[in-house]
């Protein structure tokens, strides 16, 4: 069975679109990214799948079930780490973690779940007294009780300072390693790349483009390129004396490469020019340069994500 | 569908995290003791202070000369100042509340909640100079800490009279009358016991409820149980229940600190089980439909707020509705809370049941109707 089947969901709050028509699928097994900005409309679609949240129109089936009219049924089988989690106060991870046992009816090992999540050393410090890793990682350890074949992550790793978020991504690909099946949010272009094996890019309620990060840069990407450290009027000259495509900013001339040999016609006509030139190189286009032609965002130099919300405020 | 397990266990957690949390601790548990010792210290009268005695004097003479008017002299000396203007002590343990003479004094002990009275007759000045046996009728509750002070007294008083004005071999002409008084409310703080228990059935569910509901929703941590099996009504009848084993630890905190430092007198019936059970039920769940329908916790506390403290002060906690106007008394009426609070002085105060059933009646109903209402708005997840 397909665990998630998505086609055509819709999520409308008044006028504004959050989730526009998106379709996709998550197969068994795979870790599935959904990447985007803040009000993306990734939330709003995870939360329609765990079905906390009612669709608006389109067709959702998560292991093989319905998750608004089934959602009781449906959350004996997933497993969910909602944004933000938070917990009572007073308690530990360790009596959490027996807390859910007992509503979930099931006997388990909550040091054996601790374990899993790399929370040992905190089992029983109350829950407010935990760092942000740590509660992220008691999250973790609740979607766990019921043993779920499906996990839903929605931005696991957000707020957290960057050795926390290894730790949470090194207990991810634990579960991925056990055949779990994983969808997960974030914001963070490194999470994606790190974690997913599909990744779904979201900008304004829609998918810009889905499948391997491989895929996506192919597909959306401008291939190969020769960058050289120039000026404008290097651009122009090798511009006008090749057929190539060159484009020039902030110091750098940068020419598309459709043939490897196109690199040599460009380097013999900077030669030629007698213009300066100093270093340089050829690169693909990362999943940084898709996104930013995709999203037309900039990324910040924690590799999250800043774009201007076109009269959007809605949050996910 | 309703699972008791699921809900054990969500009480277990929840009561270890309210253990775990001092604060919520001393708001449920100390804070009402402490307003009894406070307005029992303030109010009771027994430990410092004078006794007021309501006094009613139906000697109206005439008398030919001041010195004749025994009967004024006499209450004088109930103020503590004998006839030759000495102070008898400089710690007199009464003070006489003069009672019109056209007062029907029984009734007027009952209008005024004071079970200690004392009527001098008419004619008492001219019978005690004329030598003739006459008697002072004391008003008292034996059960009551202050009717014996004011007997004690007024015999004294008495004693002072026959030794004074009369010589020594005759038989005292002055005696003492008691009579017996079951007037409805013996002391404040009999009256404030059951008053604060209503208090603490109001506050701590309610604030609680109010804060938890509104924050929960706001944290996300509803839509996060919401992904288990526990149902929204397993989750309000854990709270529902940990309030009423709140509220009965509370009540038994209140009556021994109640009985221990001031004496209260209060009736332990089964009556009162029905008032312990469905109070803390109906403001946990009114708490609940607070916080539901509010957006968010500033709204929730704001929203709380206005309809808790009304209950407060206006439903018989402090202070008895019957001494209050008869517009206040008619806000009383509409507030839930004045129903458990009549209902406690019903079985606690004045033994009557009748009374105490139909107060059961209301509580319930509007307990049923709340906790419908709150179960039914109050959602786990969105639309």
């Amino acid at each position: 069975m397909i665990p998630i089947e998505v086609s055509s969901l819709k999520k409308y709050y008044g006028e504004i679109k959050a989730v526009d028509e998106i379709s996709f699928t998550v197969d068994e097994g795979e870790i599935f990214g959904l990447l985007g900005p803040n009000g993306a409309g990734k939330t709003t679609s995870i939360e329609i799948m765990e079905g906390l949240r009612k669709k608006d129109g389109g067709d959702v089936k998560v292991l093989g079930l319905d998750p608004w009219k089934d959602g009781y049924e449906l959350h004996k089988k997933i497993g969910v780490i909602p944004q933000e989690f938070t917990f009572f106060e007073k308690t530990s991870p360790r009596e959490a973690i027996i807390y859910y046992a007992d509503l979930f009816g099931i006997k388990v090992d909550p040091d054996e779940i601790l374990r899993e999540v790399l929370l040992e050393d905190s089992a029983k410090v109350m829950f407010d007294n935990l760092s942000g890793g740590q509660k992220q990682k008691t999250g973790l350890a609740l979607a766990l009780v019921n043993s779920p074949e499906l996990l839903f992550l929605d931005e696991p790793t957000t707020g957290l300072d960057p050795n926390a978020r290894r730790a949470i991504w090194e207990v991810i690909r634990g579960l991925k390693a056990k055949g779990k099946t994983i969808i997960l949010t974030t914001h963070y272009l490194d999470e994606a790349q790190q974690l997913s094996d599909r990744v779904a890019i979201m900008n304004l309620g829609h998918i810009a483009a889905i499948g391997t990060v491989d895929e996506i840069i192919a597909e959306h990407g401008s291939g190969e390129r020769l960058e050289i450290h120039g000026s404008k009027k290097l651009a122009d000259y090798i511009k006008k004396n090749t057929s190539l495509k060159v484009e020039y900013r902030e110091g750098m001339v940068s020419i598309q490469l459709k043939q490897k040999i196109d690199a040599l016609a460009a380097l013999a006509t900077a030669e030629q020019s007698k213009l300066d030139w100093g270093e340089i190189q050829t690169r693909r286009d990362s999943l940084d340069d898709v996104f930013i032609k995709l999203v037309s965002g900039m990324v910040d130099e924690h590799g999250e994500i800043i774009v201007e919300s076109k009269n959007r405020n809605v949050n996910g | 569908m309703v699972s008791a397990k699921r809900i054990a266990s969500d009480f277990r957690v929840f009561s270890r995290g309210y253990l775990r949390n001092k604060f919520g601790l001393f708001f449920g548990l100390v804070f009402p003791v402490i307003l009894i010792v406070i307005f029992g210290a303030i109010f009771s009268g027994n430990s410092s202070g004078t006794i007021a005695v309501y006094t009613q004097n139906q000697d109206t003479g005439p008398f030919l000369s001041p010195q004749m008017d025994v009967a004024a002299q006499f209450v004088q000396a109930l103020n503590g100042t004998a006839p030759d203007g000495t102070r008898i002590s400089d710690t007199w343990p009464i003070r006489v509340e003069l009672v019109d003479s056209s007062e029907n004094f029984t009734k007027y002990l009952a209008d005024h909640s004071s079970s200690d009275g004392i009527i001098i007759p008419a004619n008492f000045s001219a019978n005690y100079l004329a030598g003739k046996a006459d008697s002072v009728t004391v008003y008292g509750n034996p059960t009551s800490s202050t009717s014996g002070i004011v007997s004690g007294t007024v015999n004294g008083v008495i004693n002072l009279f026959n030794l004074k004005y009369y010589n020594s071999n005759a038989i005292p002409i002055i005696s003492i009358t008691s009579t017996t008084v079951n007037t409805e409310q013996t002391q404040y703080v009999d009256f404030l016991i059951p008053g604060l228990i209503g208090f603490s059935i109001l506050v701590s569910p309610m604030f609680s409820l109010v804060n938890i509901s509104s924050e929960y929703k706001k944290t996300k941590l509803f839509k996060q149980l919401s992904l288990t099996p526990l149902t929204k009504m397993e989750w309000l009848a854990s709270k529902v229940l940990w309030y009423i084993v709140l509220t009965a630890v509370s009540f038994l905190l209140m009556v021994v600190v109640g009985v221990l430092l001031f004496d209260a007198h209060v009736t332990l019936t089964v009556w009162l089980i029905p008032f312990l059970l469905l109070g803390p039920t109906l403001f946990a769940s009114l708490g609940m439909l607070v916080g539901t329908i509010t957006k968010n916790p500033e709204t929730a506390g704001v929203i709380g707020n206005i309809v808790t403290f009304p209950m407060m002060f206006l439903a018989g906690t402090f202070f008895p509705i019957s001494i209050m106007p008869h517009y206040l008394q008619n806000i009383a009426h509409v507030l839930p809370l004045y129903y458990v609070v009549e209902g406690l002085n019903n079985v606690m105060v004045y033994a009557n049941y009748t009374g105490a059933l139909i107060d059961i009646a209301v509580v319930g109903i509007i307990t049923i109707v709340i906790f419908a209402a709150a179960v039914r708005l109050f959602k786990w997840r969105e639309d």
